[in-house]
């Protein structure tokens, strides 16, 4: 009998589910997830620390979504390996789950260097998942001092849910600036300035060696005192059960545009896969939620028999601290311009006439007009840059572009 | 289904689809009561230079990028108009960065708003064009059928 298997039950397997469902219907689909939840919004953890949002409201889809779409869910479940010749999943239960084809959406885990003396830490954390986030907060109270080991965005949105319910919070990075993989160092200091101007202590190009139970021992020779530790340090795709099965792995699974691993009938999606970042022509793991769900989409539609590309993958995010917004798309690998004033900053990335990436912090109105100029590969010479520099309008195109974006179906 | 569309060459740049637009939402009876001296959030704007200007509002597109970022699964389509779930949004503002045409904005709240074609407040059909002086914005069918 035919089946649809999806391993993994995060945002790329609901895309996944969306996607096989506008094209077929009726075959069953079967959902393995170890994680005992409904699909829900994972980037929310820090929001619901903060209190911006409950387990609720961070369900992405509503409570009959399985149902209404044919699915089997087998919560706690693991898939441990993938027999692609007998086209089955294996699960660390010893069953297995035949499928017609697969979709492997298993995500990613956290990196945890190996610190001399961690096992001695009682309350140590991760901060990826709906359960770190609850351990996390049962483990905390107004008088705690909190320890992050990482200044991405992991843990700086930990480091804002926890501002308020917590006595203290320090964060450490080998980096000499925060958010080090969107932000260069001018851009990093304003958003540094932010966070320490609502409590939040940095040890920068500093870094945890040795760990007691309640101490940590960096590199500079300093002594930080915590009750408890949250590791934030990187995150690593779960590529091993298409690499164990011979398929194609790099930092992620790699996939074609149209989801597609180097094993028939096995594809993938999100976190745990390596795609084409066409503002760099480079493939890339793009562990963000839009290119989960637009790369699980992609992968139901052909799973399901459909026609579906997804080929305009680029880098980007929307992130704010204390109610400072900073956006950045793309990559930096071009000639800048400096567009910035009146303390917001504006920073344009622009190779073979085309804007390859950028970065905003503050004035981030209407955005998305930069982001479609890198996603469409829109040349420069056919708009007014200078004023999209100035400031992000449609004013800037061709009178028959916003004939086609305002006055037709789009 | 009915979308609003631009006839940009009509437009006056009077702003006046920006105070409908608010007022229609604002769920006040009473115009100056809802408006007068207020920082106004509308949901089209007026976007100009030099020589031209126009109205921004959402497109309802029939495939949204907004409704596919959305972490946290608060924009949805629902018979081919987007709608935000206000409660679910926390203002992270992805839909900012992915929306190509620029139409959707925070309101007061920090709360991402957007237009609904006004199916749900007391007008029932869009505000802006229904006040537009000059037809410069209009509510009809286009294009192939859905």
């Amino acid at each position: 009998m035919k089946r649809y298997v999806i391993i993994g039950n995060g945002v790329a397997a609901a895309g996944c589910i969306e996607g096989i469902r506008g094209t077929d219907s009726k075959t069953p689909i079967t959902v393995i997830s170890e994680e005992k939840h409904p699909v829900y919004c994972r980037p929310l953890i820090s929001y619901y620390l903060e209190h911006k949002t409950d387990m609720e409201k961070m369900n992405y889809r509503p409570a009959d979504f399985y149902e209404k779409n044919g699915c089997e869910v087998l919560y706690g479940r693991k898939a441990v390996s993938l027999d692609k010749e007998n086209k089955k999943v294996i699960l660390d239960d010893g069953s297995s789950v035949s499928y017609t084809s697969v979709c492997v959406a298993a995500g990613s885990s956290p990196f945890v260097p190996p610190f001399e003396g961690l096992e001695a830490v009682e309350k140590k954390f991760a901060f990826m998942t709906l359960d770190d986030t609850l351990a996390l907060e049962k483990a905390v109270n107004e008088d705690s001092d909190v320890l992050i080991v990482g200044a991405g965005l992991i843990g700086l949105k930990c480091a804002e849910g926890l501002h308020g319910r917590v006595k203290s919070i320090t964060v450490c990075d080998l980096a000499d600036r925060v958010l080090s993989s969107i932000l260069d160092t001018d851009c990093a200091a304003v958003m540094q300035k932010r966070l320490e101007e609502n409590g939040i202590k940095f040890m920068l190009s500093d870094t945890v060696t040795k760990f007691s139970k309640n101490t940590a021992y960096t590199k500079s020779g300093a002594e930080v005192k915590f009750d408890a530790v949250v590791l934030a340090v990187g995150v690593r795709a779960n590529t091993e059960l298409v690499k164990n099965a011979g398929g194609e792995t790099g930092r992620g699974i790699i996939v074609d545009d149209g989801m597609r691993t180097s094993i028939e009938d096995v594809f993938a999606a999100g976190d745990c896969t390596e795609g084409n970042d066409i503002s760099s022509g480079q493939k890339k793991v793009l562990a963000l939620l839009p290119n989960a769900y637009m790369q699980g989409f992609t992968a139901g539609v052909n799973m399901a028999g459909g026609e579906s590309l997804f080929d305009k993958a680029v880098p980007m995010n929307s992130i704010g601290f204390f109610g400072l917004h900073a956006m950045t798309a793309g990559s930096y690998d071009g000639e800048l311009t400096d567009c910035s004033e009146n303390g917001n900053i504006k920073r344009f990335f622009i190779r073979d006439g085309l804007l390859c990436g950028f970065i905003l912090i503050g004035e981030t109105e209407r955005a998305g007009i930069y982001t479609s100029l890198i996603r469409e590969k829109t040349p420069l010479d056919t708009v007014d840059f200078g004023m999209l520099m100035r400031t992000a309008t449609s004013a800037a195109f061709t009178e028959e572009n916003r004939r086609k974006k305002f006055g037709g179906v789009v | 289904m009915k979308r609003v569309y631009v006839n940009e060459e009509w437009c006056l740049g009077c702003h006046l689809c920006e105070y409908n637009c608010a007022f229609a939402n604002s769920g006040i009876s009473d115009m100056a009561t809802a408006l007068k001296g207020k920082t106004i959030y509308p949901r089209i704007h007026i976007e100009e230079d030099d020589k031209i200007t126009y109205a921004v509002s959402c497109r309802h597109c029939t495939d949204p990028i907004c409704v596919k970022s959305c972490i946290a699964g608060a924009i949805t389509k629902k018979d081919g108009v987007i709608k935000i779930n206000k409660d679910k949004c926390v203002g992270c503002l992805t839909c900012v960065l992915v929306c190509p045409y620029g139409a959707l904005a925070p309101g007061e709240n920090g709360v991402m708003q957007k237009c609904e074609l006004c199916l749900d407040n007391s007008c029932g059909e869009p505000a802006c064009v229904a006040g537009c002086p000059n037809r410069a914005i209009v509510y009809e069918e286009r294009g192939e059928e859905e």
